[in-house]
C-alpha cells in the first residue's frame, strides 16, 4: 500500500507541465473573443461551463414552476392558478428539471471532469460536443414558449401518457415533441462522446479498472443513454403520427393500445432515472475518500454494483404500471426484478459507510453535501422498496407516496450531489474556494428546506392524497401547509448557491492550490487552479501501482 | 431516523393543534388505511411489515454512519486506517438485503395471489371513467347512473366554507351490500383514469377499449370515499368516488327505489315540457356536464372548448339540428364526447334547450324529449 503522503514529486512535475505546455499552445490564441468565443467554443471546459450554467438557469426556471405548484397547494381550495395551468406548471417542472436541469449538470460535469480525469485533451469529438450543447437551449426555447401558444402548453404529466396526449392534447404537443426530439439528440450525440472519450482517450498505462468511478459511472450512464433515448424518440414519433397523421397507435378505436405507449415510456423511463442517479454515485465515491482521508472501501464492487444497477433498469419498467392490469405472471416478474435492485443499491451505501469507518473526517462543504446525500438518497430508496412490493403498491401509487420517494432520490439525492461537486470542483475550475459561510447557510437551509418539501409528503401520500392534483381534501392540508413552507425555503436557499458560483467566478475567496482538498486522489489535482483552457496536450504519466484507485 | 422523523412530525402536529376534518376514510391522517376487506387488512399489515424493515435497517445503516462520523473526526484527531475490500464482508452485506428480500416476497407473493382471483362473483359492477365523472352499471340490474362531484363551486371557489367531505362527496353514490363478492370492470370512455377507494385497496386503471378487473367483500357498512388516481385533464381532481356499503335488505330496496326512478324519469320523456321547465333542469345538467370546459357563463376555453355563448349555431334556427347533433354524437377529432348514450332523453333535451336560451342566446327553442327519443332510436 502506498503512503498518500503529498506531494508527490511525479504528480507535481506534470503540473507544471501542464501550465508551460498550455501556456505555449499557440495554435490555440486564434479562438474568437465574445459572445461568439462561447457560440463556437470545442473546448470541453467551456462547453463544461455552458452546460453547467444552462443547468442552473433551468433549475430556477423549472423551481419557480414548482413554487407556483405549491402556492396553489398552500391551502385548500382554487386559491391561486386554475387547473389548467397547474396541470402546465406539473408538467413543464418536471419536464426541465428532468431534461433542463439534471441531465445537462450531469452532462457538464462530465464534460469538465472526464477529460481531465483520464488524462486526455480534450473530449474525442470536440464539434459533436459543441453541437450537442447547442441544440438545448433551442429545444428549451421551443419547449418553454408553448406555453405562450393558443390553448397552452403540455398539461399531461411528464410522463405524457396517451391518450391525454395524443387525442386529448393541447394543439402546442407537437412543439413539445419536436423539443423532446432536440433534446434527445442532444443527449445521444453526448453519450456517444463521453464513451469514445473515455475508450479512446486515457493516458497510456490506465485500464479501465483504473478509472475513476465518477468516469466509471458515467461510461455506464452513456450506454444507458443510448440504450433508451431512441426508444423515446420512437413513443414521441408515434405519438406524433396519432396526432397528425391519423395513425392508432395508442388508440384503442383504431386497434392501437393506450398501455403500449407506457411500456415503451417506461423502458425508457426506468433506465433514465438511473441516468439521473448514476453519476451522482460517482460524485459520492470521489468525495467521501477524500475527506475521510482513506480510500474507497471497494472499488471493484462499486464498478459491478454500477453495472448491475444498469442492467436490471432495463427489466423493471412495468413497476412504474402495477395498476394497469398487468397479468400476474408479470406482476410478480416485475416485483421480484425491482426488489432485486436494492441489492447493488445496498452494497454502494454500505461501501460509503465502509469508508467512513475507521477514517479522519473532516466536514468541509461537498463533504457535507455528499453525507447528506447518503442518508437522503437511503430513505428514497427505502421508500423505493416499499415502492416495489407490488400489493402495498396498488394503495402507494400515484399518491404523493411516491412524489415524496422519487423526489427524495432525484433532490436531496442527485441535486445534492451535483451541489457536492460544485462545491468540491469549483476550486479547480475557478482556482478559488467557495464562500465557507455562504455556502454552510446554503447547505443547512437546503437540507432543512428539502426535508420539510417531501418528507410530510410520506405522510399524506399515505393518508390518501393522491399526486397531481390542484385542490384536495381538507384532511391534508396540514401536511400541505408544511411543503409549501419548506418548498418555499428550499426555493430560494438557491439562490445563495448563485451567489457562491458568481464570488467564484470571479476569483473572489482563498486561492485555491492544485491539490485543492488534503486528502483528494486523481489526475485533476495535478493540475493547477484555475485548471488552464487546455490541458494534458501530453499525456500524463500514470502508474497504476501507485495511482489507481484499484491498487493493492 | 425514519422513526425519529416519523414522531417529530407528528408531535410538531399535535403542539400546533389544528384540528384535523372528520376522517375521509380509516387512516390515522398520516398512515396507509388499514380498510374494511380482508384484502385491504393484510396490505396495511404488509405495508407496516415492510415499514418496520425499512425502519430497522435505516436505524442500523445510519447509526453506523453517524457514529462513524462522530468517533473519528479529523478535528478529534482520528487517523485514517488503510482498509480495502474485505470479501466476507461484501458476502454478508450483498447476502443479507437478499434474505430481507426474500422474507418480504413471500408475503406479497400471497397476497398478490388472492387479489387476483375475482371468480365467484355475485355481483358484477361495470365502472366506466369520463373526463370528468364516473358511470356505473349493475350489469344484471339494468341499472346505471352518472355519479358527479357533489360539492358546490362556492366552496372550490372559498365563496363558503368548506364541508367535512370537501372534493370527496358525490351526488349519486355506489351502493353495494356488504359481505357479498363484487366484482368490478374497469374501463374508460376518453382518456385513462384510476379507479382508487382507499378502504377497499382497490386502485386499477380504466383504460379507453380495455377491460380490467377487481373485486372486493366489504366487511363493514358504512361510506368509503376514493378519487381518480390518473391524471385525466383539467378536472382530475373533482372527479370522486363515494362507495355507500348497506347490508342487504337496505340493498334490494335501493334498487327497486332506482328502478321505480327510472322508470318515472323515461315515463316523463312521453310527455311535452314548457321551456321554463327545460331551462331549469338543463341549468343543473350544463353545470355537472357542460361547465368544465364550456364555463358557467358560457365562453368557453377556445381553442379546445369553444365558446357557446353568442355561438352561431347556438343562436340561430339553422344551426339547431347541429347543435343536437354534436350533444347526442359528439364532434369527433375532438374532445367532446356524444352524450346520447349516456344522459337521459329529459336531460337531453333539457340541456340543449338551455344551451339555446341561456346567456343571451334567446332563441326561445324548446326542444323536446320526444324529438330526441326519435332522433336516438332513428
Amino acid at each position: 500500500m502506498t503512503s498518500r503522503s503529498l506531494p508527490r514529486p511525479v504528480v507535481q512535475q506534470s503540473a507544471s507541465e501542464a501550465t508551460a505546455g498550455g501556456a505555449a499552445a499557440g495554435h490555440h490564441a486564434h479562438q474568437p473573443r465574445g459572445l461568439l468565443r462561447w457560440v463556437l467554443t470545442t473546448n470541453h471546459k467551456e462547453i463544461g461551463t455552458l452546460y453547467l450554467l444552462f443547468a442552473l438557469l433551468m433549475f430556477f426556471i423549472g423551481g419557480t414552476m414548482a413554487l407556483v405548484v405549491r402556492a396553489e397547494l398552500f391551502q385548500p381550495g382554487m386559491t391561486f392558478i386554475l387547473p389548467e395551468f397547474f396541470n402546465q406548471m406539473t408538467t413543464m417542472h418536471g419536464l426541465i428539471m428532468v431534461f433542463g436541469a439534471i441531465m445537462p449538470a450531469f452532462v457538464g460535469l462530465a464534460n469538465w471532469m472526464v477529460p481531465v480525469q483520464i488524462g486526455a485533451p480534450d473530449m474525442a469529438l470536440p464539434r459533436l460536443n459543441n453541437f450537442s450543447f447547442w441544440l438545448l437551449p433551442v429545444s428549451f426555447t421551443i419547449l418553454l414558449s408553448t406555453l405562450f401558444m393558443e390553448g397552452g402548453g403540455p398539461n399531461f404529466g411528464w410522463t405524457f401518457y396517451a391518450p391525454l396526449s395524443t387525442t386529448y392534447a393541447p394543439p402546442s404537443t407537437s412543439f413539445f415533441i419536436l423539443a423532446m426530439h432536440l433534446a434527445g439528440i442532444s443527449s445521444i450525440l453526448g453519450a456517444i462522446n463521453i464513451i469514445a472519450t473515455i475508450l479512446n482517450l486515457r493516458t497510456p498505462n490506465m485500464r479501465l479498472m483504473d478509472m475513476p468511478l465518477f468516469v466509471w459511472t458515467w461510461l455506464i450512464t452513456a450506454f444507458l443513454l443510448i440504450a433508451v433515448m431512441p426508444v423515446l424518440a420512437g413513443v414521441i414519433t408515434m405519438m406524433l403520427l396519432d396526432i397528425n397523421f391519423g395513425t392508432s397507435f395508442f388508440d384503442a378505436a383504431g386497434g392501437g393500445d393506450p398501455v403500449l405507449f407506457q411500456h415503451l415510456f417506461w423502458f425508457f423511463g426506468h433506465p433514465e432515472v438511473y441516468i439521473m442517479i448514476l453519476p451522482a454515485f460517482g460524485i459520492v465515491s470521489a468525495i467521501v475518500p477524500t475527506f475521510a482521508r482513506k480510500r474507497l472501501f471497494g472499488y471493484a464492487s462499486m464498478v459491478y454494483a454500477t453495472a448491475s444497477i444498469a442492467i436490471l433498469s432495463f427489466v423493471v419498467w412495468a413497476h412504474h404500471m402495477f395498476t394497469v392490469g398487468l397479468p400476474l405472471t408479470a406482476q410478480l416478474f416485475f416485483m421480484y426484478s425491482t426488489m432485486l435492485i436494492a441489492v447493488p443499491t445496498g452494497v454502494k451505501v454500505f461501501n460509503w459507510i465502509a469508508t467512513l469507518f475507521r477514517g479522519s473526517i473532516s466536514f468541509e462543504l461537498p463533504m457535507l453535501f455528499s453525507l447528506a446525500f447518503i442518508v437522503q438518497f437511503t430513505i428514497g430508496g427505502l421508500s423505493g422498496v416499499m415502492l416495489a412490493i407490488a400489493p402495498a403498491d396498488f394503495q402507494y401509487h400515484d399518491t404523493y407516496f411516491v412524489v415524496a420517494h422519487f423526489h427524495y432520490v432525484l433532490v436531496p439525492g442527485a441535486v445534492f450531489a451535483i451541489l457536492a461537486a460544485a462545491y468540491y470542483w469549483l476550486p479547480k475550475w475557478s482556482g478559488v474556494y467557495p464562500n465557507v459561510k455562504l455556502g454552510l447557510t446554503h447547505f443547512w437551509l437546503s437540507v432543512i428546506g428539502v426535508n420539510l418539501t417531501f418528507f410530510p409528503m410520506h405522510f399524506s401520500g399515505l393518508a390518501g392524497m393522491p399526486r397531481r392534483i390542484p385542490d384536495y381534501a381538507l384532511q391534508f392540508a396540514d401536511f400541505n401547509l408544511l411543503s409549501s413552507i419548506g418548498g418555499f425555503l428550499f426555493g430560494i436557499s438557491q439562490l445563495l448557491f448563485v451567489a457562491v458560483v458568481i464570488l467564484c467566478i470571479r476569483g473572489k475567496g482563498e486561492k485555491a492550490p492544485a491539490q485543492a482538498w488534503e486528502g483528494a486522489e486523481g489526475l485533476e489535482w495535478t493540475l493547477p487552479s484555475p485548471a488552464p483552457l487546455h490541458t494534458f496536450d501530453t499525456p500524463p504519466e500514470f502508474v497504476p501501482e501507485r495511482d489507481s484507485p484499484s491498487r493493492h | 431516523m425514519l422513526q425519529l422523523l416519523y414522531r417529530s412530525c407528528g408531535l410538531l402536529l399535535l403542539l400546533t393543534g389544528p384540528a384535523l376534518a372528520s376522517a375521509i376514510n380509516t387512516s390515522s391522517g398520516w398512515n396507509m388505511p388499514p380498510g374494511v376487506t380482508d384484502i385491504s387488512r393484510e396490505i396495511y399489515s404488509l405495508h407496516m411489515i415492510i415499514f418496520w424493515i425499512c425502519v430497522a435497517i435505516a436505524v442500523v445503516v445510519f447509526g453506523v454512519m453517524f457514529w462513524s462520523l462522530f468517533v473519528y473526526r479529523k478535528s478529534k484527531g482520528a487517523k485514517p486506517a488503510h482498509f480495502h475490500e474485505n470479501t466476507t464482508v461484501e458476502v454478508i452485506w450483498t447476502a443479507i438485503p437478499l434474505a430481507i428480500l426474500v422474507i418480504m416476497a413471500i408475503p406479497a407473493t400471497a397476497t398478490l395471489k388472492k387479489i387476483y382471483d375475482a371468480s365467484d362473483a355475485e355481483i358484477d359492477i361495470l365502472v366506466t371513467g369520463y373526463q370528468w365523472r364516473w358511470h356505473y352499471q349493475y350489469l344484471d340490474q339494468d341499472i346505471s347512473f352518472f355519479s358527479n362531484l357533489g360539492t358546490p363551486r362556492s366552496q372550490i371557489l372559498g365563496e363558503e366554507d368548506k364541508g367535512d367531505f370537501y372534493l370527496l362527496e358525490v351526488d349519486n353514490p355506489l351502493v353495494l351490500p356488504v359481505g357479498k363478492k363484487v366484482r368490478f370492470l374497469f374501463t374508460s370512455n376518453d382518456v385513462i383514469h384510476a379507479w382508487w377507494v382507499p378502504d377497499l385497496a382497490i386502485k386499477k386503471d380504466t383504460i379507453p377499449g380495455f377491460i380490467n378487473e377487481s373485486w372486493t367483500i366489504i366487511n363493514e357498512p358504512g361510506t368509503y370515499r376514493g378519487q381518480c388516481a390518473e391524471l385525466c385533464g383539467q378536472d382530475h381532481a373533482y372527479m370522486p368516488i363515494e362507495v355507500r356499503a348497506v347490508t342487504e335488505e337496505v340493498w334490494l330496496s335501493w334498487l327497486d327505489e332506482q328502478r321505480e326512478t327510472a322508470a318515472a324519469e323515461a315515463a316523463s320523456g312521453e310527455r311535452e315540457w314548457t321551456l321554463a321547465e327545460l331551462n331549469e333542469r338543463g341549468a343543473g345538467v350544463y353545470t355537472t356536464y357542460c361547465a368544465a370546459c364550456h364555463q358557467a357563463d358560457g365562453s368557453g376555453m377556445p381553442p379546445a372548448f369553444p365558446a357557446l355563448r353568442g355561438n352561431p349555431v347556438m343562436t340561430s334556427a339553422e344551426g339547431r339540428d347541429k347543435h343536437i347533433n354534436a350533444v347526442l354524437f359528439g364532434r369527433p377529432g375532438t374532445s367532446m364526447p356524444g352524450y346520447g348514450t349516456t344522459l337521459s332523453v329529459n336531460d337531453l333535451a333539457a340541456v340543449i334547450t338551455y344551451e339555446r336560451n341561456a346567456w343571451g342566446n334567446d332563441t326561445g327553442d324548446a326542444v323536446q324529449p320526444s324529438e330526441i327519443r326519435a332522433l336516438l332510436d332513428r
